[in-house]
């Protein structure tokens, strides 16, 4: 078992989501994360999954997504051969807001995006284990809330999906 | 509005024509009464079949496309209409038969309201359909039907479901066909790799045992002649799966029987002998392999198919050839040396010889007072024209058929292969039916699963559509009673049934029915139902406790195959 970053370069039409989460579904294989948006070509979107399976699970997953009528292309790459990013939101009261945190903050390259008169939303991006370990961090300050992303990743090989898009 | 405008039920309508649809089955309600009324407009140049239950009109054009290799197309209303589909969507999918199955839904304002007879139809069919879409405007209407009857019978084929709002059927747009031609996410012609040709043909040329195995694909591809010409030339004996009778006549010599759970000795034991594997349009169902870790773990194996999920799916292959096997036999043909294989040929003979012996000579010509229902089968053989088509439901009477049937023609077999669909034979046989009244079509049936859908009887009625039925009657659930008796210390749970009258029911229908019980009076009984005119029904009592053999049981090897 391996974590994998499956994409789906799909066409932009109701109901192709579904179509790819069953496949997972029917074979009992949970979805670390996912995420979809539009690609940087109009009416093609993209989505990024993440998984954690063995290689041959993942041949199948990737060949079964591609047989949906309304995905262009599919593939995987292991996370040696991606660039890949999340991000994490942290909601802190203000009266937990001094000199220590403020170290913590600086030290993390976290950033402060809103402030409010009652609590304070920190950004962190990076890889999971960052994003975690201020999550622990910060359940020490009175953490009110937390939200984390998908991964959003792209290949390191140098293909680009206008070759699939003809 | 444009003089040139028409309803959207009318455009439903003249999309199925211009898809040079010619018969529908179907059932109608309320959220496809719009399109019933066009029906009636154009009731010359399309012909519909009332069923008497959604899933009787879609078994029926599942036995319609698997005869015709056309487009089976059935339509219901919504909701609960358009649930009794899902079974057959289902098999059509796990079978890759062509369907458009065209449903109602409530108005579009309605959507996700849980109005009467709503139902997320297209949710509840993802999983088993090829492609499926929700019309709500008028506008695309015709273009789903075009990209509906492309997906359906492009590539693999495989059902389509077209969810249509009732305000969609009613309003109105202009009508321009345009079939559909391809497009960018969907790829249906694959060329053959020239180097997997020549690394196949390497491995072929080399050979000492190789072993053809053939599957539904041949048929699907239209690729009989191919396969024919490939085995003769290359000497290789073949054996074919459930789905795969009829591409090679068993008359061929190098047909050398049928694989898997309740096929032949020979093939299934020998699976483990060969030391070249090729498998052309099969995709290693478990029913045929049993255990995998003891799967022709000898055999270096070819895969020519089409559909690049199946490779390495189930059986890990050395060389793959993707593409319609129709391409690839050809080019594996000419690279292949003109060889025979007389000594591997007589290893199949010699254990067919055995099987003979054991068990299809005690089935075909008991000594023992009841009836055995391979011997109906061997009386049907005798009679039948060398393109009846058989049509089978789901059981041991489907086992004994295919083991015993004298398959020549392709599309002479109609059966619930993947699925496993008790009740699809007597609708499948309707829709078969449908396609030519000139042809036999023998509708071989279990007392079991002619209950599940007999109603159809009323739709044979009222087509008059001459379908032989027999129905092998062993007042038990015939399979499952086997499976208590071998791996359940015999405890018959819940499978033997009291049945009803069956001829009655039959004549009810103004069905001429015969029923025979004694050996002195199968053979008249067979010859009186196929000369006959028009539908019959003819049961046959047969051995209560008959068990279908050779057997592989669940989770064992192909070569541990037993004959009793």
């Amino acid at each position: 078992m391996k974590r994998y970053t499956i994409f789906v370069i799909t066409e932009n039409f109701i109901g192709i989501l579904n179509r790819i989460t069953i496949i997972f579904t029917r074979r009992g294989i949970n979805i670390d994360a996912l995420t979809a948006s539009e690609s940087r070509l109009e009416g093609i979107h993209r989505i990024t999954i993440e998984v954690t399976a063995s290689e041959d699970t993942v041949i199948q997953l990737v060949n079964q997504i591609e047989k949906i009528i309304d995905v262009i292309k599919a593939f995987y790459h292991e996370d040696e051969s991606v660039v890949y990013q999340e991000i994490a939101l942290y909601k802190i009261p203000v009266s937990r807001l001094d000199a220590g945190l403020e170290k913590i903050i600086r030290q993390h390259n976290a950033k402060i995006i809103a402030a409010e008169p009652d609590f304070v939303v920190l950004e962190l991006s990076g890889h999971k284990e960052q994003t975690q370990e201020l999550l622990e961090i910060l359940k020490g300050y009175g953490l009110l809330e937390f939200a984390r992303s998908g991964r959003v990743a792209v290949a390191k090989r140098m293909l680009t999906i206008d070759s699939f898009v003809k | 509005m444009k003089d040139s405008m028409i309803r959207g039920a009318d455009i439903v309508v003249r999309s199925l024509i211009a898809e040079n649809a010619e018969i529908i089955f179907g059932y109608p309600g309320g959220a496809i009464m719009p399109v019933y009324d066009a029906l009636h407009d154009y009731h010359d140049q399309l012909r519909h079949v009332l069923t008497r239950h959604e899933q009787g009109a879609i078994h029926a054009a599942q036995g319609y496309a698997r005869v015709s290799g056309k487009v089976g197309v059935c339509i219901a209303t919504s909701g609960p209409g358009a649930t009794n589909l899902i079974t057959g969507l289902a098999d059509a999918q796990i079978d890759s038969t062509p369907l458009v199955c065209i449903t109602g839904q409530v108005a579009s304002h309605l959507l996700g309201t849980d109005a009467f007879q709503e139902t997320d139809v297209v949710g509840i069919s993802m999983p088993g359909t090829k492609w499926n879409i929700q019309v709500r405007r008028v506008e695309d209407i015709a273009p789903a039907i075009a990209k509906g009857f492309y997906i359906a019978k492009s590539g693999r084929p495989g059902p389509v479901l077209i969810d249509i709002t009732k305000d969609a059927q009613t309003n109105f747009g202009d009508f321009n066909y345009e079939p559909c031609l391809g497009f960018r996410s969907y790829r249906t012609h694959i060329p053959i790799e020239k180097s997997a040709i020549q690394e196949a043909a390497f491995l072929i040329n080399m050979a000492k045992r190789p072993y053809v195995l053939f599957g539904q694909g041949v048929v699907l591809g239209g690729a009989e002649t191919e396969l024919k010409a490939f085995l003769e030339k290359s000497g290789i004996p073949a054996a074919c799966t459930l789905l795969g009778s009829g591409a090679l006549s068993e008359d061929h010599p190098n047909y050398v029987g049928k694989l898997g759970m309740h096929g032949n000795y020979a093939p299934n034991m020998l699976t483990n002998q060969c030391d070249i594997l090729i498998a052309v349009g099969m995709r290693f169902d478990d029913r045929v392999t049993g255990d995998l870790k003891r799967y022709a773990k000898q055999a270096k194996v070819i895969h020519l198919e089409l559909d690049p999920a199946e490779i390495n799916k189930n059986v890990k292959c050395e060389v793959a050839v993707l593409g319609s096997c129709k391409d690839s036999l050809a080019l594996l043909t000419a690279a292949v040396n003109k060889n025979t294989y007389p000594d591997w040929m007589a290893k199949f003979k010699e254990l067919s010889d055995q099987e003979k012996a054991t068990v299809i000579d005690p089935d075909l010509t008991p000594t023992k007072p009841g009836l055995t229902m391979g011997e109906v089968i061997h009386q049907v053989n005798k009679y039948k024209a060398d393109d009846a088509i058989l049509v089978t439901d789901v059981g041991q009477h489907q086992m004994i058929s295919w083991r015993y049937f004298n398959y020549k023609k392709p599309r002479t077999q109609v059966t619930s292969g993947g699925l496993g669909t008790m009740g699809f034979a007597l609708p499948a046989a309707l829709g078969a039916q449908m396609y030519d009244f000139s042809r036999q079509v023998i509708c071989v049936v279990g007392d079991g699963g002619i209950q599940m859908t007999i109603q159809e009887l009323g739709t044979i009625m009222q087509t008059k559509a001459p379908v032989k039925i027999v129905l092998l009657n062993n007042n038990f659930l015939g399979m499952v009673r086997q499976w208590q008796q071998m791996f359940f210390d015999k405890r018959y749970s819940f499978t033997e049934l009291d049945n009803p009258d069956f001829i009655k029911i039959a004549e009810a229908y103004n069905i001429q029915a015969q029923k025979v019980s004694v050996r002195d009076d199968l053979q008249e009984a067979i010859e009186d139902m196929l000369i006959h005119d028009g539908p019959y029904f003819l049961e046959v009592v047969v051995e209560k406790e008959d068990n279908v053999f050779p057997m592989i049981a669940t989770g064992c090897s192909v070569e541990e195959v037993r004959l009793s």
